[in-house]
Formats: C-alpha cells, sequence, structure tokens
C-alpha cells in the first residue's frame, strides 16, 4: 500500500481526487433533484398509490427482476463458459453471435414478438386454420404478459452476463485450470468449485446491470400491460399530471436499486479477485464431441436464434415486404443516431475512467460513495432523468441568459437546455454505470503489486499509466465505449424529450410509428437500429478474442 | 483503441455535424420567417402539413416531437427562454393542463374564434381544437346483433361478460371517456360501470386500439372500444390482413338519446412567451383553413373541426352520428377523478 500512499501525496491524485468528487456531483445532480422530490407535497396521490396499486407495482416488478434475473444467468454463464473454455463446431462463430441480442432494443424485440405469437398473429392463425378450432378452444402462450415480458428482456439483457463472465473466464489463466487438475477436479468440478466462483464479482456486475436495465424498461412492460414501478410512474406523471408524485415513485424506485448496488458491493466483501495478468499460457480448450458438441451448439444457438435471428428476420420481412419507405431520410436518421452515440460513449468512458481511477488510488469512503450514487441513474425511465436534467440546465439557462443580456446585451438562447448538451449530458447520466462497471472490473484484474513493481524500478506515476495500464486497460475501456454505444443507440425516452429542434434519430422514428400503432411502418428504422448496433458489438467481440488469443 | 487516419476523420466529422446541428441553441429571438413548435402530435400527422404552410408562406416551421407531458414540462421551466411558439397536443385533457400550467396565452384570433365552434375550443381561448375523433364502440359483424347495444353504460350488462376488448387505463383516451361518463352520471355511478366492464373483459389490457380491433376480428371478444381513426386506418389500408380485419367489424354509435357519442380533439395553443406571436396564429390558422381539414380527414381519418369543412369519405361509410357536446375543457377537470376511479376499478 506503500505505493499508494506516495500517489496520493502526489499533485497528480489530488487533482484527480477534485475532479472525481466534482464528476460525480454533476452526475449525481439530477439523482437527487429526484430524491429531492419526495419532500414537496402531493401526499394525497401517494396515499392513493398505496390504498390501489403499490401492491401491484411492487411485486410485479420484483417477480420480472427475480424473471430476468434468473433467465440472464441462465443463458448467460453457460454459453460464455462453452464458447471460451470448450471446442465444439460453430464456437468461434457464436463467440460473437452471442453478443447480437444487445443490439435489439427491448420494446422492439417486445413488438416483433406481439406481431409473431399474438392471437392475430401468423402462428396462431395457422393453427386455427390447420385445426380449425376458434380462438380459446386450445392453448397458447400469451406472449403479453409477465411471463412473456420476462423472456422478451432475458432475451436482450443475457449479453451483459455472457460479455462479462466470458471475460473472466478467459482472463483466468491456464494456471488455474491446471491447477484444479492437479487438485484432482475434472474439469466439470473445475468449473463449479474454481471458474464460477472466481468469475463471481464479473458475473454479478453483468447481473446488476441487467437488473438495472429491467428496472428502467418502460416500452416493453407498457406494451404487455403489466404495470411495474416504471408504468407506475408515467401513470401518475400523465394520467394525474403531476410529475412531483411521479418522482416519488421514481425515488421509491431508487431505493430498490440502492438495494441492488449494495447486494452486489456484499458479494464482493472484503474479496479482491486479482488475475495473474503477468502470465498468461493459452488455455487449452476442452473439445466435445458428438452428442455433447450437438448440446452444446443446441445451448448456444438458442439465445441467438430467438434473441436475434427471429426477431431481425420478422423486421426484415416487414421492411421488405409492407413497410410504407416513403418518409424516407434514413440516411440522416442513421447518422444522427450514430454520431450521438459516439459522443455519449467517449463523454460517458472518459468519466468512468476518472472516477474508476480515483476509487482505486484514494480509497476513503466518500469518494467510494460518491461513485456509488453517479452510477445509479440506470435504473431509472429515461424520461425521469430527463426532467432531473431540465430542471437545472433550465435554471442554469436562465442564469446565463440574465448575465448575457445585462453585461453583453445579446440574447443567448437555451444554450444548455435547448441543444445537445442537455441530451448528452442525460445520456452521460443514465449509461454511467455501464461505462463504470466494464472500466472498474478491467482496473480490478490488474494488481496493485504491478504498480508497485514498477514504481520500485523507477517508473513515474505517468509511466505506470502508459506502460502498464494503457495495454491491460484497452479491451476493457473499449468494452466500455461499445456497450454504451449501443445502449444510447437504443435509447428513446431522453432522447424524445432532450432533443433539440428538427432533430430525430432512428429510435425516435421507429418509435412514432410503433406508438402510432404502425408496427409494420416501423420496422425499417427498427432493423437500421440493428444494423448500426451490429458494428459495434462485432467489433467488440473480436477485440476481447484478440486481447486474449495467446499472448 | 486503434486512432488511426480514420478514427480521427470520423470525430471531426462528427463533432462538425454536431456544431452545425445540435450545439447552436436556437434562440428565442424574434424572427420574422420563423415560428417554433412543440407537438405530442407524431411527426407523420403534422409535418406535411406545416411544409405545405412553409410552401405557401415562405415561414419556416421548426419542429420537435415528443410526449406531452414530458413537452409540457419542458415549456414549464424553460420558462420565459422558451423558444416554442405554439404547443400541439392530443387530448383536449392535456390542453387543460397546459393551460392550468400557465405555459399558454389567448390568442385572439377572430378567424378562429369564428370557425372553431364553442365546445371544440377553450372558453378563454388558450386553445382551439383543430381535428375530431370519435372514441365508439365496433362490434363483430354476425355475433353481435347492432340493436342489443344502446350506450356505453350498458356495457357494464353481466350479458357481455368475457366479450370485451378494451386498452388499458394508462390511455389519456380512455380516462377522456370517463371523465365524460363522470360528468354525466356521476363518480360513484361511473365507478359502478367501470367495475363492471372490467368484470366484462376478455382479456387483461394489453397493446393499443388497433390490437383491440384485431383481438375482436380474431374471436377473442365480440365487442371493442377505438377511436375511429384507428378503424378508418385498417379500412384503408393496401394490406389484405388489415382489410380482412376491417372487414369483420362494424362501427355503432352509442348514447343517441342522449348526450351523443364520446368526442376528442387535438389541437393546439399560442405559447405564453412565445416571440413569433403573429407568425404562430398564422400557422393556427392555416390549420383550420378548409384544406388543412381535408388533409386531416384524407391523411388520418379524423373529423374536421370545422362546420362545413369536407368529410373523408371513408369516415362518410361510417355513417353520421350524434356528438357529445360537451364542453371539452371538463374532461381536462375530470381526469384526475377518472384515473383514481379507475385504480379503485381494478381497470389495469
Amino acid at each position: 500500500m506503500s505505493v499508494v500512499n506516495t500517489l496520493k501525496k502526489s499533485n497528480g491524485t489530488q487533482w484527480l481526487g477534485i475532479s472525481s468528487v466534482a464528476i460525480a456531483l454533476l452526475l449525481m445532480l439530477p439523482i437527487l433533484i429526484i430524491i429531492g422530490f419526495i419532500f414537496s407535497g402531493s401526499v394525497d396521490v401517494f396515499a392513493h398509490l398505496y390504498n390501489t396499486v403499490l401492491a401491484d407495482y411492487i411485486s410485479n416488478s420484483l417477480l420480472l427482476m427475480l424473471g430476468v434475473g434468473g433467465g440472464v444467468l441462465l443463458l448467460g454463464i453457460p454459453t460464455a463458459w462453452l464458447t471460451s473454455v470448450c471446442e465444439f463446431p460453430g464456437r468461434k462463430i457464436f463467440a460473437w453471435a452471442l453478443l447480437l441480442p444487445l443490439a435489439v432494443p427491448a420494446y422492439i424485440i417486445a413488438y416483433t414478438y406481439t406481431g409473431l405469437l399474438d392471437y392475430a398473429g401468423p402462428v396462431q392463425l395457422a393453427i386455427r386454420e390447420l385445426t380449425g378450432l376458434g380462438y380459446g378452444e386450445y392453448w397458447f402462450f400469451e406472449i403479453r404478459s409477465l411471463l412473456g415480458a420476462i423472456f422478451m428482456l432475458a432475451l436482450v439483457l443475457y449479453p451483459y452476463v455472457y460479455l462479462m463472465s466470458r471475460a473472466a473466464f478467459l482472463e483466468q489463466s491456464a494456471s488455474t485450470l491446471e491447477v484444479s487438475r492437479t487438485l484432482g477436479y475434472n474439469q466439470w468440478q473445475g468449473l463449479f468449485k474454481l471458474a464460477l466462483p472466481l468469475a463471481r464479482p464479473a458475473i454479478i456486475a453483468g447481473l446488476t446491470l441487467a437488473l438495472m436495465e429491467t428496472l428502467a424498461d418502460y416500452g416493453t412492460v407498457q406494451y404487455f400491460g403489466v404495470s411495474t414501478f416504471t408504468t407506475g410512474i408515467f401513470r401518475t406523471f400523465y394520467g394525474f399530471g403531476d410529475s412531483a408524485a411521479a418522482a416519488q415513485l421514481a425515488a421509491f424506485l431508487l431505493g430498490f436499486v440502492a438495494l441492488l448496488v449494495l447486494v452486489e458491493k456484499y458479494s464482493r466483501r472484503k474479496a479482491r479477485y486479482h488475475s495473474s495478468a503477468e502470465y498468461k499460457a493459452k488455455a487449452k480448450l476442452i473439445e466435445l464431441k458428438g452428442w455433447r458438441a450437438v448440446t452444446a451448439f443446441l445451448i448456444c444457438l438458442l439465445p441467438v436464434l430467438f434473441g436475434f435471428l427471429i426477431p431481425a428476420g420478422q423486421l426484415a420481412f416487414w421492411s421488405i415486404t409492407q413497410a410504407d419507405l416513403s418518409d424516407g431520410a434514413f440516411f440522416e436518421l442513421a447518422w444522427n443516431s450514430f454520431y450521438l452515440a459516439f459522443l455519449a460513449a467517449l463523454i460517458a468512458v472518459g468519466f468512468a475512467l476518472v472516477l474508476a481511477y480515483a476509487g482505486r488510488l484514494i480509497p476513503r469512503k466518500r469518494v467510494r460513495l460518491s461513485i456509488a450514487i453517479a452510477g445509479m441513474g440506470y435504473a431509472l425511465p429515461g424520461t425521469i432523468i430527463a426532467v432531473g436534467v431540465i430542471i437545472p440546465f433550465a435554471w442554469l439557462d436562465h442564469q446565463l441568459i440574465a448575465l448575457a443580456s445585462s453585461w453583453l446585451d445579446v440574447d443567448l438562447g437555451l444554450i444548455l437546455s435547448g441543444t445537445l448538451v442537455a441530451l448528452l449530458f442525460a445520456y452521460t447520466v443514465r449509461f454511467l454505470a455501464v461505462s463504470l462497471g466494464a472500466v472498474q472490473s478491467g482496473l480490478e484484474k490488474i494488481k496493485p503489486s504491478l504498480d508497485g513493481a514498477a514504481r520500485t524500478l523507477g517508473c513515474t506515476p505517468m509511466q505506470v499509466l502508459k506502460q502498464i495500464h494503457v495495454p491491460l486497460m484497452r479491451s476493457s475501456v473499449l468494452t466500455a465505449l461499445l456497450i454504451v454505444f449501443v445502449d444510447v443507440l437504443k435509447e428513446l425516452p431522453a432522447t424524445l424529450i432532450l432533443r433539440p429542434f428538427n432533430f430525430n434519430t432512428l429510435a425516435v422514428r421507429a418509435f412514432e410509428l410503433a406508438s402510432d400503432e404502425r408496427l409494420v411502418d416501423a420496422a425499417p428504422a427498427s432493423l437500421l437500429i440493428v444494423v448500426v448496433g451490429l458494428i459495434p458489438v462485432i467489433l467488440l467481440s473480436r477485440s476481447i478474442t484478440k486481447g486474449h488469443a495467446g499472448s | 483503441m486503434k486512432k488511426g487516419i480514420l478514427g480521427k476523420a470520423f470525430i471531426s466529422v462528427g463533432v462538425a455535424a454536431v456544431s452545425i446541428t445540435g450545439l447552436l441553441p436556437i434562440s428565442a429571438v424574434a424572427d420574422e420567417g420563423l415560428v417554433n413548435v412543440y407537438s405530442a402530435r407524431k411527426e407523420a400527422l403534422i409535418k406535411p402539413l406545416f411544409d405545405r404552410f412553409t410552401e405557401e408562406t415562405g415561414i419556416a416551421v421548426n419542429l420537435v416531437t415528443g410526449k406531452a407531458d414530458a413537452l409540457l414540462k419542458r415549456l414549464e421551466v424553460e420558462g420565459s427562454a422558451s423558444p416554442a411558439d405554439l404547443f400541439v397536443t392530443v387530448d383536449a385533457g392535456r390542453l387543460h393542463r397546459a393551460k392550468q400550467a400557465g405555459v399558454l396565452q389567448v390568442s385572439n384570433s377572430d378567424v378562429l374564434n369564428k370557425l372553431i365552434p364553442t365546445n371544440l375550443k377553450d372558453s378563454d381561448n388558450y386553445w382551439y381544437g383543430m381535428t375530431q375523433r370519435a372514441r365508439t364502440i365496433f362490434y363483430v359483424k354476425g355475433k353481435v346483433d347492432p340493436s342489443q347495444l344502446t350506450t356505453y353504460e350498458a356495457l357494464a350488462d353481466p350479458k357481455w361478460k368475457g366479450r370485451i376488448c378494451v386498452r388499458s387505463s394508462n390511455n389519456i383516451y380512455n380516462q377522456s371517456l370517463v371523465a365524460s361518463m363522470i360528468d354525466a352520471n356521476g363518480i360513484k355511478a361511473t365507478e359502478q360501470w367501470a367495475k363492471g366492464l372490467v368484470a366484462n373483459f376478455a382479456k387483461p389490457p394489453a397493446g393499443g386500439d388497433t390490437d383491440q380491433l384485431r383481438a375482436a376480428a380474431a374471436g377473442v371478444c365480440d365487442i371493442a372500444i377505438a377511436n375511429t381513426y384507428y378503424f378508418g386506418r385498417l379500412l384503408k389500408s393496401n394490406k389484405e390482413e388489415s382489410q380482412a380485419v376491417a372487414s369483420k367489424l362494424a362501427a355503432f354509435w352509442p348514447n343517441q338519446d342522449d348526450r351523443g357519442v364520446h368526442m376528442n380533439v387535438s389541437g393546439v395553443g399560442l405559447t405564453k412567451h412565445a416571440r413569433n406571436a403573429d407568425n404562430a396564429i398564422r400557422l393556427m390558422e392555416f390549420m383550420a383553413s378548409d384544406q388543412s381539414q381535408a388533409w386531416y380527414g384524407d391523411e388520418n381519418n379524423e373529423y374536421p373541426v370545422v362546420d362545413g369543412a369536407e368529410i373523408s369519405a371513408t369516415l362518410n361509410e361510417l355513417g353520421r352520428f350524434k356528438a357529445d357536446d360537451i364542453e371539452l375543457s371538463k374532461l381536462g377537470e375530470n381526469n384526475r377523478a377518472a384515473v383514481e376511479l379507475m385504480d379503485r376499478a381494478g381497470w389495469k
């Protein structure tokens, strides 16, 4: 720890500490504003909710989290294990194909499956025509239900668990597995007794992201008629026209999140998992043959098939055969989506790096706490974040306008809340947790002793950063960039509220048509979201594989 | 990450594009040839009209679309610095809410005051209805004898058990329908009615109005409550499957012996801090012109608000009916009571 102590005294660290707290405070602002609403009026609305629907919101939200949590683990961990430790036909393709559902927004997958499996959809139509039965005379899975929502969310959110746990499995050097063999474990025992426990922080980090996203989901549950916290927030906001009561509910939701974050922290407890990154021999893959290979193939195929191939295929079919393409301007929409996501990713990851390093170099409670709170935005619906952003920004704008007109005699206009600044800020608040998670888990793998060794060898802190951290952190940072990119691409509610005049994105276009009950016409824009999202997803998986192959 | 020339080029192009389109604030200073609109109507349902306005007058229209309450919040916090001149939204309840929130001002356009009937505008001229839609009962031909149907109220009768499809009470159209019934029958009777209706649901509410119509056509239920333009859209669709849905259904006009069919509007109001008020009023008057009124009928199967304006052929097929002429601002006043009542009735 002596290295850390010397570092602490340097100017650089002081600067880092100050800027990290400043960033954390800035990002906390919208969240604090939401929490602040708890103390503002409208007790009667809350009493009404408590008496009628609150119990429903809580139980549905909990069931949804439970179901999605189980689903993402079941889909994410086995596939991650199979593609990183075993060898079977198709493994290399699955390694990246399993990430594809990440590019599909949850509300879009919900729309497409409803189109397919609904009573009026082609599947049930075919059943009725073949059997001659009428509606209600045969059993069919009701897609618009809590269970349906669980399936939809698990199908697009499992990649978080897959991504994180696969990275962890790949990080576990061959020696770890060799040790397990010398201990007399067979390969499967090695999985349960060594690999899984070692990968636990990564798995839980992925799970936390998936669950936070689940809590924030509005599109899917709303469309399926499942009353959760988010639908309740919007019902209160829109139905009662009461943003204060809506914010109170949102603050309540934050309680859930705080619980989640605590569970995650608890699961890590004192444990520090540092892999021996300096010694990495390529692990020998376990070769699967015969029925084992077939099983492995099927286990990996299922999530890709249902999470990507079927919905993307349906969208492509709609786009080609029926959709009204006359609205056009797709290139502009795609470009807007692309650069917005790109900028947001740069900002979010930049902030995450500062915060993560501050957390590592300045292990104080104050710093830790502010980092934890700054990351909570991920579980809040985008609309609520947008409200939390626009209130302080508009206030600041008014101050600036007053200043500018009295000193310079110019009319500034809304330079913060009326431009992309507010939107980019909202994205950062919303997606900081994602970038922070990826960066932190990368950073944790670098043993502090490595820094120490370099410092003893006479490296300056800057040199440590350049020669040790940059190369070792590269894949984590890239992961963070790409996940935020894809998330922003899919983001809808904050974009809808905060975007400037005459500015549309793919997600906005898809939503406008879909919410106008023109699902088929929404297909081309939805498909483009998936396509633009594919590029980073493929890049991502290539970089991860490259980072670990050999060396 | 490789930061080659390509990467740098991407960044610089990206930055350039942002600084052009997004980072320049639209100043709230008055501009001769400009009007700024916040619209809760979807772009596809309003932009073509604005384009035509620009063509005719040379006045450019800047547009942000979004959800009504969120845009309203944005207007509120932007206050005097807001660039918006007009606020366009659907549902009288929202228009009323905007008036209450203090973000609108009186328009005082003689043209509008003369053209728009009193029940379809704000009593103090803060907002004007621009198009109308009816929320009515659709039944499956052959399964329901229309002589069995009478009123909205009668849908709570146990004879309809398991036969009715309607969307969630989260939806403003249902909230406004219930608000109008509160005005007619009082809270107590309406709550009783809602309980009866919920007991008659064929399935838990999910999806939109079109989904209810599709469900009815597929045999899930015999009756669906929906807005007329959704049905018109199915009727006029060039997709066989949609036409098949529409061909199985027919519209029934309830409450013809008393208050009439529940109507609602999409409407527009001049914002309190509008800098381009003259242009904005010109745009509002343009929206009320005969050609715009007819465009809404053709494009989105909505009824005109202006007397004598052309009703689209599709809507004419549905037949004439007596419309409820309740003062629409009452829908806004009753909205909260309606939501609470539906919560208590278990209408999801």
